[in-house]
């Protein structure tokens, strides 16, 4: 519904001799400052690859697939870097996922408003807190109860999986992934929670009229409909997860180590940038750095990309952003 | 038979629908525990020193953060500097003239910087504020801060502008006022409420950033006046103390998340209020 569809482009009747210039230097200005947002998009990765740029010569494409990690000796590799990014991420994808899903349709399906209201109000509060503060926590609360409780009962029933051995440090990759867990639901759930809502109301009678139970309803017609804009929550939500840097710095004992195990310490990208990155001992380091900054902006632009196309493709241009 | 087949239907919809309500719950647990945390933590550490004096040296007890906090609401407004003439002119953009490729492009754009780590946006503003001048400063926090405000601000201002009615548009042009008078004088004022809260939300979100301030505004332990060095900020703070190994450290860092948290939820709560309140009214 923008204006310049119902009237020509200077907005007063056209006149003889061409149109308004007060309008169009308007829209120009404007269209000067919309424009600004692609020409940081654009300085952003050019910036960043020129200073990157030495460390992309000297180790090509054996960066993202070496796993030493030397500033002293300048020999860098980013693999235990990426590793530990993708298993905190799918870690908390695993978490969040079936509790965010789970709670976005007992919201939209089956909730009284009255409930509804206030409970998705508390989860879209979860959002604003800021990432420092969840970290806070992670070192306080949730690594000493992980290293007590929760690390000790599950070496004991499931150590027999390499997954579940080794000593219980608290601070490692259970404790990063449990963190982001909380750290995504707010967005998965409320992106969800848009996409079901986008559902048309016929659907469900449909259903209910063809004597389904709500459940039965929730899971022949709402669920299918919504299939792609759900995908598209749960890639929205890794996108974050893969991003997300100082709650995990603070919780996932930052050794660039590859290891098997969720209770040993690991590293992510984000980690390495914010823990080296000020006190990076050459140029080198520092390119080294910036060229994993470079690896995470490219795999955060897919998989955004891939997000919005899919929860755009069901909700409409709106849906797609999560109020923060 | 049937009358089995109906009941164990009913049973499977009750079952599923006590787990997503357990679900629901469960996603609100972390939240009342980190509140609790903060409140117990918090307020135990909170006192009159903590906003009026300037942190003390390793080993002595006491000071506060005073600097910081002063410190996090200078980068806030160097971020407004950058981020809403952009994020508000570009927003006017894309609701009054932006239904083209242009529009969409910026859009896109708009959406890729949202999902884009703030740490990378930290980098970029190193690269392209720090190395020129040879030091952490200030203005280099604020630019990363501002650029991160942007998406979120340009969303806002596009939606709510979008939301006047085209009858008051078509009401201005039809006596005669040119467009760019319409819209400047008649259409964002009417927005202006919306917007404002858009860009309340923003600075809610900025607020809390740590992670591009670590390598652009560095960090201070005392008071700093000059927009060209560094300078401290609530969230580093508290990353700062939290990660140290003393005792009278991590309960000042709590005292800084409690005071960090309390200032970013009342912005966010009042802002949601607000626009709970518009919404109903313009539809």
């Amino acid at each position: 519904m923008s204006s310049s569809e119902a009237f020509p482009a200077s907005g007063v009747p056209p006149r003889a001799g061409g149109t308004n210039v007060a309008d169009r230097l308007f829209k120009g200005t404007t269209l000067l400052f919309a424009l600004s947002v692609v020409a940081i998009m654009v300085l952003m990765a050019g910036a960043m690859l020129r200073t990157a740029l030495p460390a992309i010569r000297a180790f090509g494409w054996h960066f993202p697939f070496t796993s030493t990690w030397d500033p002293v000796a300048e020999r860098f590799g980013a693999l235990p870097f990426i590793y530990g990014t993708l298993v905190s991420s799918l870690l908390a994808l695993s978490i969040a996922v079936p509790l965010s899903l789970g709670g976005a349709i007992f919201l939209v399906e089956l909730a009284p408003h009255w409930l509804a209201q206030p409970i998705a109000f508390l989860i879209d509060l979860l959002a604003s807190i800021p990432s420092v503060v969840y970290g806070l926590w992670g070192i306080f609360v949730l690594a000493p109860w992980l290293r007590t409780t929760v690390q000790p009962a599950l070496g004991a029933l499931l150590g027999v999986l390499p997954l579940f051995q080794g000593p219980a440090y608290g601070v490692g990759m259970l404790a990063a992934g449990m963190i982001l867990a909380i750290m995504v639901i707010p967005f998965i759930s409320g992106v969800s929670r848009e996409v079901l809502m986008a559902v048309p109301n016929s659907q469900r009678e449909a259903a209910l009229a063809l004597g389904a139970t709500k459940w039965e309803a929730i899971r022949t017609a709402v669920l299918p409909y919504s299939r792609s804009g759900i995908i598209g929550a749960i890639i929205l939500g890794l996108g974050r997860a893969l991003g997300e840097t100082m709650a995990v710095t603070m919780v996932i004992g930052n050794r660039p180590e590859i290891a098997l195990s969720l209770f040993a310490p690991g590293y992510t990208m984000a980690s390495v940038i914010a823990n080296e990155f000020a006190e990076a001992t050459s140029d080198f380091h520092l390119a080294a750095l910036i060229e994993i900054g470079l690896l995470l902006f490219g795999v955060t632009i897919l998989v955004n990309g891939l997000a919005r196309l899919l929860v755009w493709s069901v909700a409409g241009n709106g849906a797609a952003t999560v109020r923060e | 038979m049937t009358f089995d087949r109906y009941r164990r239907r009913k049973r499977v919809n009750v079952l599923v629908s006590a787990l997503a309500f357990l679900c629901a719950a469960i996603t609100i647990i972390p939240l009342l525990m980190i509140l609790g945390h903060l409140l117990a933590q918090g307020a135990k550490a909170v006192n009159l020193d903590f906003f009026t004096q300037l942190p003390k040296p390793v080993g002595e007890v006491g000071g506060g953060m005073a600097n910081a906090i002063v410190g996090t609401l200078i980068l806030i407004g160097l971020a407004c500097l950058v981020g809403l003439p952009i994020g508000i002119i570009g927003g006017i953009y894309l609701a009054e003239f932006g239904n083209n490729k242009t529009g969409w492009l910026v859009r896109f754009m708009s959406d890729v910087l949202n999902g884009t780590p703030s740490i990378v946006i930290g980098i970029f503003a190193y690269t392209v504020v720090v190395l020129p001048m040879k030091r952490f400063s200030a203005l280099a926090g604020g630019f990363a801060l501002g650029i991160i405000m942007i998406p979120t601000v340009i969303r806002a201002t596009e939606e709510l502008v979008k939301l006047v009615p085209t009858s008051v548009r078509e009401a201005g042009l039809a006596l005669g006022i040119p467009q760019w008078r319409v819209i400047l004088r008649i259409v964002v004022p009417s927005a202006k409420a919306g917007i404002v809260t858009g860009v309340l939300l923003a600075v809610a979100r900025i607020g809390g950033e740590t992670a591009p301030l670590l390598f652009t505004a560095f960090g201070n332990q005392f008071w700093q006046r000059r927009l060209d060095q560094p300078i401290a900020s609530l969230p580093v703070q508290i990353f700062t103390y939290a990660i140290s190994p003393f005792e009278d450290w991590h309960r000042q860092a709590w005292a800084g998340a409690l005071v960090l948290v309390a200032m970013i939820l009342i912005t966010s709560v009042l802002t949601r209020v607000v626009t709970k309140g518009q919404d109903r009214s313009m539809r």
